[in-house]
């Protein structure tokens, strides 16, 4: 399979009043084409900041990648100038963005946001873009296309909107798409609207996808890799399998613990306290703090990262042979 | 200590001592703690002023010119409308501090009276537009309805109004003094500010707390003191730091069609009006005080109201 | 079109509302003088006083007198000034308005242009050196009086320097100093406020989904930001008209420039009531209208603008 993406060791950091915050600190993944990659965690444990940073969207200052590469079908990315990062931008990258109510210019019409993009980057005369414009809001599915390019956006409802914001983020047949939370602002009904609607561009595209959210339901529905990022790291990766029926990491458990299920009559747990401050990040485990099985170990050394299996990997103390000693001891416990 | 020299030495999992895989006693009362100590709004708010310079320039600038308004005419040995036209023009000296003007005279004490006398217009027409603004507003926007469109309607037509026309028509008619200049720069000065708190009341009706309150049943009056005004002070407080100036401004512009305040006081639009001839004749005293005194007055109203601007709007507060 | 339709009808209601306000206030202050307003002993005689009582109905009952004040501004008659023998106020507006107008055309001109650009460039520069040296003197041009300013340019560049003419208003070169003198406050409030919007529309998320197209910087700026950074700035255009409109008294007395505001500043001086009256009827009416000029090209501007309410920014 062909990989389209490789992001190796990125850090990214943030220089505001109060000091520097290292928002990414060396994260590391792949994704391969026609596949879906789910970036999970709470907000503020640098998935959106990773993301703007692989369209080079950070804004500069504050922002800063400051390691790592970010190599894009075969090219690293992070030393392009700002003229070639914008030749790649919405063609070969597009991006869609969490709340549709403000991503779409209020003083344009849909017609015209729909169509620069391929303007700007695409020799073709206004019939074909028109053309063009008019096959997308076929494919995201809005009705009578032709008369509503000539409309703005405050005559559209929410999900329409974000049908639109995909139609323009499609409109230059990208090879990635990056969605920063696309179905978080919408009604439930919508939002299976909106997954089913990513499923169906894909099968038809062969898009490569990287979902931003927190949401584990929407994840268990359209991906097929995830990532849970934890205060500016990758803590745990793997199949939607593995991730889903055999979490390893404390952290992981916990975020499928806090998603109510029907197939368990368990009680729902919700992760106690915050993340750390990215200010000053603790140099071993971030999570120790708020970790259930926390040991002297994970305060002082960051864990090294376990491997279970060839597309499953865990940054976990627990992983260690001599933690596995303890976790039988206090099984026998209760 | 020992641990810390361990550390450097790991290198692999299998580097790490065995007694380190322990549980950890967790404290449960420390998870709740938010990392950083979180200060309350104005406490906030105070701090980011502090931090801006220029704003900070200004509200000292503002402290020092009050301070000068009342104790200024006391440090000096003239009257502020003893005329002596043996001493006009004289520039300024150890004598006279800012020289004499064209009737001899003392610029220095006529400076911290017009201080006076700008201020107050400037305060109290300020204050009186917020006083009546926030009970416009306050209840144009915590009402609804019908009260709101009528008060509406009437706030749209009196905003179509020419200020300083009115403002000019009324002074024609009754004559200019302290008391009707007042009078005439807040009768429909007040419509801006009950705008804005209309405009805010009408955004934090509908928040939760408010809408909390409600259902317990709490009255009208305490809803608006309570939970509505608290939350406006911000945007009024940076209109208010507009007003003053604006009031004071109108007040010089009223000095030179000569609609000002009338002797025996003196503001400092009627002081800079009298020496706009002056200055063509060398005697740049004149003129330079009262107009240095005017501008530096909007200066540090302007960069205050901006760093209140910026200091209070919670939008940037993260 | 039928909402921008109905939206128009509104603020024609509010302004001819408006323009009866000002009318009736003008009236109440002809009759609220102590005595007759038009009992005037000096530059006055028989035919001015005759000419007076006649043209305000001084003999008959104040609904009357009240009803035909009406008719006559109605009709554009402003009746005739006290104080300037055989000259009508519509006389006075005629040969004053002109100039006037010229001088105010020109600053609001110089001013927008001006402003919105330097608006523009401090807001890309966002804390760089440009845009602290532009805000700085920004903040300064709103803090001077405008009198204060056109002496100092008097005495800088006409007296000291001999660079521009000292007063009137015939060339080019007349020009320059009353206008600086009227432009940099406006000029100032406009850049402040582009800067400001601008700054914020920069943050919103149609200018990084701009972005993420691919667009150019110039096309993100000129295409998607600035026409929403200028709403703001349309709205205060009333505004800024009648701080023009107010300035030109100060900057045709100073410049020695004949136009209207002049005439109307010694009108008040000299108590010449007609005048005033008319003269402030007249200004007012010019206002109301830019101010619904305004109105409606913000309606046009803003295709979100909600019909039934002013502004249509809570939307």
């Amino acid at each position: 399979m062909e990989r389209i993406l490789e992001v190796n060791d990125l850090h990214v950091t943030f220089t505001t009043y109060g000091g520097t915050v290292q928002a990414v600190r060396g994260v590391d993944f792949h994704l391969d084409r026609g596949e879906t990659l789910a970036i999970v965690g709470e907000s503020g444990c640098g998935k959106s900041v990773t993301s703007n940073a692989i369209m080079r969207l950070i804004p500069s200052p504050p922002g800063k990648i400051t390691k790592g590469s970010i190599v894009f079908k075969g090219e690293d990315v992070t030393t392009y100038s700002e003229k070639k990062m914008r030749a790649i931008r919405g063609v070969d990258i597009s991006m869609i963005f969490q709340d549709p109510m403000t991503a779409l210019n209020p003083t344009l019409t849909i017609g015209t946001q729909l169509m620069e993009g391929l303007k700007e980057h695409k020799k073709i005369t206004r019939a074909q873009a028109k053309e063009k414009a008019i096959e997308m809001m076929d494919l995201v599915g809005i009705p009578n296309p032709e008369e509503r390019l000539k409309q703005y956006p405050h005559q559209f409802s929410g999900g329409m909107r974000q049908r639109i914001v995909i139609a323009i983020a499609l409109i230059c047949d990208p090879d990635l798409l990056i969605a920063d939370e696309p179905t978080t602002a919408l009604d439930v009904t919508i939002q299976a609207q909106i997954l089913e609607l990513f499923s169906t561009i894909q099968e038809r595209t062969g898009v490569s996808i990287i979902l931003i959210t927190h949401d584990l339901g929407v994840v268990a529905k359209i991906a097929d890799r995830i990532i849970v990022m934890y205060a500016g790291k990758i803590i745990e990766s793997g199949t939607k399998r593995e991730i889903f029926y055999q979490p390893k990491h404390p952290y992981t458990r916990g975020l499928l613990n806090s998603v109510p299920r029907l197939d368990t009559k368990e009680e729902l747990k919700p992760i106690v306290g915050t993340p750390p401050d990215l200010f000053s990040p603790p140099k071993g485990c971030p999570f120790t703090a708020r970790c259930p099985y926390a040991m002297e170990v994970c305060d002082k050394v960051y864990p090294a990262q376990a491997t279970i299996s060839d597309t499953h990997h865990v940054d976990c103390w627990l992983q260690d042979e001599r933690a596995k000693w303890l976790l039988a001891a206090k099984s026998l416990q209760t | 200590m020992k641990a810390e020299k361990k550390l450097e030495s790991v290198q692999t999992p299998a580097h790490i001592p065995d007694e380190w895989f322990t549980w950890k006693e967790r404290d449960t009362e420390k998870l709740e703690q938010v990392s950083r100590p979180s200060l309350s709004y104005w406490q906030d708010a105070w701090r980011r002023l502090v931090k801006n310079k220029m704003a900070m320039l200004g509200l000292i600038f503002l402290v020092l010119l009050t301070i000068m308004a009342i104790i200024g005419p006391m440090l000096s040995p003239y009257e502020v409308n003893r005329q002596s036209l043996p001493n006009q023009f004289q520039p300024p000296s150890m004598e006279h501090w800012f020289g004499t003007d064209s009737a001899g005279r003392d610029v220095f004490t006529r400076t911290w009276y017009g201080a006076r006398i700008s201020l107050f217009v400037g305060f109290i027409a300020a204050l009186i537009d917020v006083t009546i603004g926030i009970i416009w507003g306050g209840i144009s926007g915590y009402k609804g309805g019908r009260t709101d469109n009528v008060m509406m309607r009437i706030i749209e037509v009196l905003y179509g109004l020419p200020y300083l026309l009115v403002v000019i028509l009324l002074l024609v008619v009754l004559g200019p003094s302290l008391g009707t200049i007042i009078l005439a720069l807040t009768i429909t000065g007040w419509v801006g500010m009950a705008r804005i708190v209309r405009g805010q009341v009408l955004q934090i009706k509908n928040y939760e707390f408010v809408l909390a309150s409600k259902s317990f049943g709490t009255k009208t009056s305490r809803i608006i003191r309570k939970n509505l005004l608290p939350n406006t002070m911000g945007p009024i407080i940076v209109q208010m730091t507009l007003t003053i100036p604006s009031a004071i401004f109108a007040e010089a512009f009223l000095s030179f069609i000569g609609l000002g305040i009338q002797a025996p006081f003196a503001s400092w639009g009627v002081m800079a009006n009298d020496s706009l001839g002056a200055i063509l004749s060398g005697n740049w005293w004149t003129l330079f005080f009262p107009a240095f005194f005017i501008s530096f007055t909007m200066f540090a109203f302007n960069v205050l109201g901006d760093g209140l601007q910026d200091a209070l709007d919670p939008k940037l507060r993260k | 079109m039928k909402r921008m339709l109905k939206y128009t009808l509104k603020r024609l209601f509010i302004m001819v509302v408006t323009l009866w306000v000002i009318i009736t206030l003008t009236f109440l202050l002809m009759i609220s003088i102590p005595g007759s307003p038009f009992n005037t002993d000096q530059a006055s005689n028989e035919t001015v006083q005759a000419n007076l009582e006649a043209h305000y109905n001084l003999d008959q009952p104040y609904y009357i007198q009240y009803l035909l004040y009406i008719k006559s501004i109605a009709t554009f008659d402003f009746g005739p000034s006290i104080k300037q023998p055989n000259q009508t106020v519509n006389d006075l507006l005629s040969r004053g308005f002109p100039i006037s107008f010229e001088l105010g055309i020109i600053t609001i001109a110089l001013a927008v242009v001006s402003g919105i650009l330097v608006g523009i460039i401090a807001a890309l520069r966002h804390n760089g050196f440009l845009d602290y040296v532009t805000m700085g003197i920004a903040v300064l041009g709103i803090s001077i009086p405008n009198f204060i300013l056109a002496t100092i340019l008097i005495q800088q560049l006409a007296v000291n320097l001999e660079i521009f003419p000292t007063a009137t208003w015939r060339s080019p070169a007349h020009m320059v100093l009353p206008v600086l003198a009227l432009a940099t406050g406006p000029m100032a409030i406009i850049a402040r406020l582009t800067r400001s919007t601008m700054l914020e529309v920069l943050t919103q998320d149609y200018i990084k989904m701009a972005k993420a197209k691919g667009l150019s910087p110039w096309k993100i700026v000129f295409k998607h930001a600035l026409r929403n950074a200028l709403m703001p700035v349309v709205t205060i255009m009333g505004t800024l008209f009648a701080g023009i409109l107010t300035g030109t008294f100060v900057i045709e007395q100073i410049f020695a420039i004949p136009g209207m505001g002049r005439y109307f500043v010694e009108s008040i001086n000299q108590r010449d009531y007609p005048v005033i009256m008319g003269t402030t009827v007249f200004y007012s009416a010019f206002l109301i209208m830019m101010l619904f000029i305004v109105d409606i090209v913000y309606g046009i501007l803003d295709p979100r603008i909600k019909m039934h309410q002013k502004g249509g920014k809570s939307g």
